[in-house]
């Protein structure tokens, strides 16, 4: 059992029957985290590093208990990628990293591409925790997972994903995934944030969020980069709240059951407002847990499967 | 001592100036073009030895010249310098290159334009011709000293890696180059519309995360040079033009009486935006402008048919191995160009019968000549001997550790080819034959 690549670096070049696997080797890893001695030996003797060019809290640590769950060993390098323009290349980094033994390398950076780039610097694989406005392929598929947890299905679902969909990699990534499991995505934002040629991800796109929400199964907040502002994406935050926001009344156009996404960290009261985040419907903290049992899925496809 | 004649002999010469297309001989006396006829002597009139070129079975042409190349010296001598430039293009069967400014100081002044022409003199393999900056430093502030980099051998002027900066600047440039006759060349790009963009906007962009470059940042830009030419009547050369919108811009200009020639590359004309993505995000795909969409490619080729577009050139941009081998982003825009141009035309365009060899040679010859202002375009006796020689059926494989230019940054590795220069000969030396340089004088 183990993926058809070397690498996993996109859900848009990951094919439907390992995007199968991995969700289902996700569901029968995750009551090791119900256990009281989170430890088994699959990944015991294997070194699992991450290499973070871009800050990260919930991925990185994700990753990391993921690795230790499954008794590998792991090493973290964070740094940014300005510093890593004055001295030495990702390619140096990266070959460094390799001949001390290591057996796959995670990595988030802030160039699209760049997890692609590396894959082929590197014998070893690669898992792409996020590369510029591309993919996030774990939390796509760690999204999926959920959704599957509390609907059973993602076939014919209606999924609306809301906000700054030009820049995310997680829209992109979910999308992706979504699709080809038979979910009809819409997307909404202010037509600034909406990436140009969006309907080539195969998605609807609405110019207000409320077309996307009515009668939606799953309403996923995006995370709004606070610095987009500058940029004249949009004017201000109370505007962007007033009319793009997830709040109460617009979450009331889904389904009743609908469930509440972010992919983290929230924006309280911008993107979300509170009373949604923490309401019955949100599984925004159930996410955060499935991520490391996706997380475990996919590193023991990708070393210990195939032993 | 007396320099041995040259005799072409039984090659197919196309040499559309003259309304030639034949298989002739070339005799080549003295660096010049003494006769062209069927039947040549192989004995020279005079005591001269006469070397003998078999070029049956090839296409003779006149000299080609790429307008738009980056020597890159002084400078950057890392990625390229005279001679391995000139050597590239001699492989790549050009007998002439126009030598952009964009170098490190700017070739914006007298003093810089002679370094290159004597650097060219002492290492050059073929002619090199300086093309100055419009603007000092190409700040696109102030006027270059235009006039004296004229007299001291600058052909036209460019602040080419970058577009003249402002219509005003762009108009005083146009009205002040009048006084000399010399063209402008502009790199048209709205800086404000391209600002962050890796690659062309569409649909590929957005899959791929790029911020996307918009076909209006050059085609806002072309509207603003034309209108500009319009308001001045100066000689306006755009260069590497890659939408439709361009092209539909600039056949409207005309029908209005604004004169303006263009070239585009062969990158533009046969790859579209799709490589970078399924090369993988290869940094060798990164170029500016960006290739573009489907829909642009057959604008261009139509416009190549249709006489739209005067000349092919590369827009050689040679970059070290280390400046490419890194992340998309932080890579430098740009293709090695010089030593796969001819091949890739006549593979795509020429060989399949879209294009004629009489249009090849105005594309790549006659054109540009007449554009720049420089002698050639023509084989007429008493003319200086450059002349290209293409191999129509030589099979030939883009093998880019193999270039001699020290760039070898090309999307086209690994591509077979059919067609591909087979001699060059500049001032009736042979500098390139059977795809090998050959060392002699200079």
């Amino acid at each position: 059992m183990s993926l058809k690549g070397k690498d996993l670096l996109s859900l848009e070049e990951l094919s439907t029957e390992d995007i199968e696997l991995v969700l289902s080797t996700a569901q029968s890893l995750k009551e090791i985290l119900a256990r009281p001695i989170k430890k088994v030996p699959a990944l015991r003797g294997k070194v699992v590093c991450t290499l973070f060019y871009e800050p990260s809290t919930r991925t990185r640590t994700s990753f990391e208990l993921a690795a230790k769950y499954m008794s590998a060993d792991t090493v973290s390098i964070a740094t940014s990628t300005s510093a890593m323009q004055k001295g030495e290349t990702l390619a140096d980094t990266a070959r460094n990293i390799e001949v001390m033994g290591t057996d796959v390398v995670i990595m988030r950076h802030s160039v699209s591409g760049a997890c692609h780039f590396l894959a082929k610097v590197l014998d070893v694989p690669v898992i792409n925790a996020g590369d510029g406005m591309h993919e996030h392929p774990t939390q796509g598929l760690l999204d999926i997972f959920t959704i599957l947890e509390y609907k059973s299905r993602i076939k014919g679902l209606k999924v609306a994903i809301l906000g700054d969909v030009l820049h995310s990699r997680v829209a992109r990534s979910l999308t992706w995934g979504l699709r080809k499991l038979g979910a009809e995505v819409h997307i909404a934002g202010p037509a600034t944030l909406i990436p140009p040629y969006a309907e080539t991800l195969g998605v609807k796109v609405h110019s207000r969020p409320e077309g996307a929400i009515e009668g939606a199964d799953v309403v996923y907040s995006l995370r709004l980069q606070l610095e987009r502002q500058k940029s004249g994406l949009f004017p201000s935050k109370r505007e962007y709240h007033d009319f793009f926001g997830l709040n109460r009344e617009r979450l009331r156009l889904a389904k009743d059951d609908a469930l509440v996404m972010h992919p983290g960290p929230m924006n309280r009261g911008i993107e979300i407002s509170t009373d949604v985040a923490d309401s019955p419907q949100s599984v925004i903290l159930e996410q955060v847990t499935n991520g490391v049992a996706v997380r475990m899925a996919i590193l023991y496809l990708i070393l210990g499967g195939k032993e | 001592m007396m320099k041995k004649d040259l005799l072409i002999k039984g090659g197919r010469v196309v040499d559309p100036a003259n309304s030639v297309d034949d298989v002739l001989d070339v005799l080549v006396s003295e660096g010049k073009i003494k006769t062209v006829g069927k039947g040549l002597n192989e004995r020279g009139k005079g005591n001269n030895e006469v070397e003998v070129l078999d070029a049956s079975g090839k296409i003779v042409m006149p000299g080609f010249i790429d307008m738009h190349v980056h020597l890159r010296e002084p400078g950057f001598e890392q990625k390229e310098d005279i001679e391995s430039g000139t050597r590239a293009a001699a492989m790549g069967g050009f007998t002439a290159v126009a030598a952009m400014p964009n170098t490190e100081p700017p070739c914006d002044d007298e003093a810089t334009v002679r370094y290159v022409l004597d650097a060219a003199r002492a290492r050059g393999w073929v002619r090199v011709y300086p093309v100055g900056a419009v603007t000092k430093g190409r700040q696109g502030k102030e006027l270059a000293e235009m006039g004296e980099m004229l007299e001291a051998g600058a052909l036209a002027f460019s602040d080419d890696g970058s577009p003249v900066s402002t219509a005003e600047v762009l108009r005083c440039a146009l009205l002040y180059v009048k006084s000399f006759g010399a063209v402008l060349i502009d790199h048209p790009e709205d800086l404000t519309l391209s600002e962050g963009g890796q690659m062309n906007q569409g649909p590929v962009s957005t899959v791929a995360g790029f911020r996307g470059i918009p076909d209006e940042a050059e085609t806002v830009a072309v509207a603003r040079d034309l209108l500009m030419a319009g308001l001045t009547g100066g000689k306006l050369h755009l260069t590497h033009l890659s939408t439709k919108g361009s092209l539909e811009l600039v056949r409207w200009f005309r029908g209005r009486g604004v004169e303006v020639t263009i070239d585009v590359t062969p990158h533009h004309l046969i790859l579209t935006d799709e490589i970078v993505k399924s090369s993988g995000y290869d940094t060798n795909t990164k170029v500016n402008p960006p290739l573009r969409s489907e829909e642009d490619v057959k604008a261009l080729v139509e416009a190549l048919k249709d006489g739209t577009i005067d000349a092919i050139a590369s827009d050689h941009a040679p970059h070290h191995l280390d400046d490419k081998w890194v992340e998309f982003d932080f890579a430098p825009f740009g293709i090695s160009g010089l030593e796969t141009e001819v091949a890739l035309i006549v593979d795509r365009f020429v060989v399949p019968g879209i294009i004629s060899w009489s249009r090849l040679a105005e594309l790549f010859s006659v054109n540009p000549a007449r554009i720049l202002g420089v002698p050639g375009g023509r084989i007429s006796p008493g003319e200086a001997a450059d002349i290209t020689i293409i191999d129509p059926e030589l099979e030939f494989a883009v093998d880019p550790r193999k270039f001699e230019s020290k760039g070898k940054n090309t999307p086209f590795g690994g591509w077979r080819l059919t067609g591909a220069p087979w001699a060059t000969i500049v001032g009736g030396e042979i500098k390139m034959k059977n795809r090998v340089l050959i060392n002699r004088g200079n």
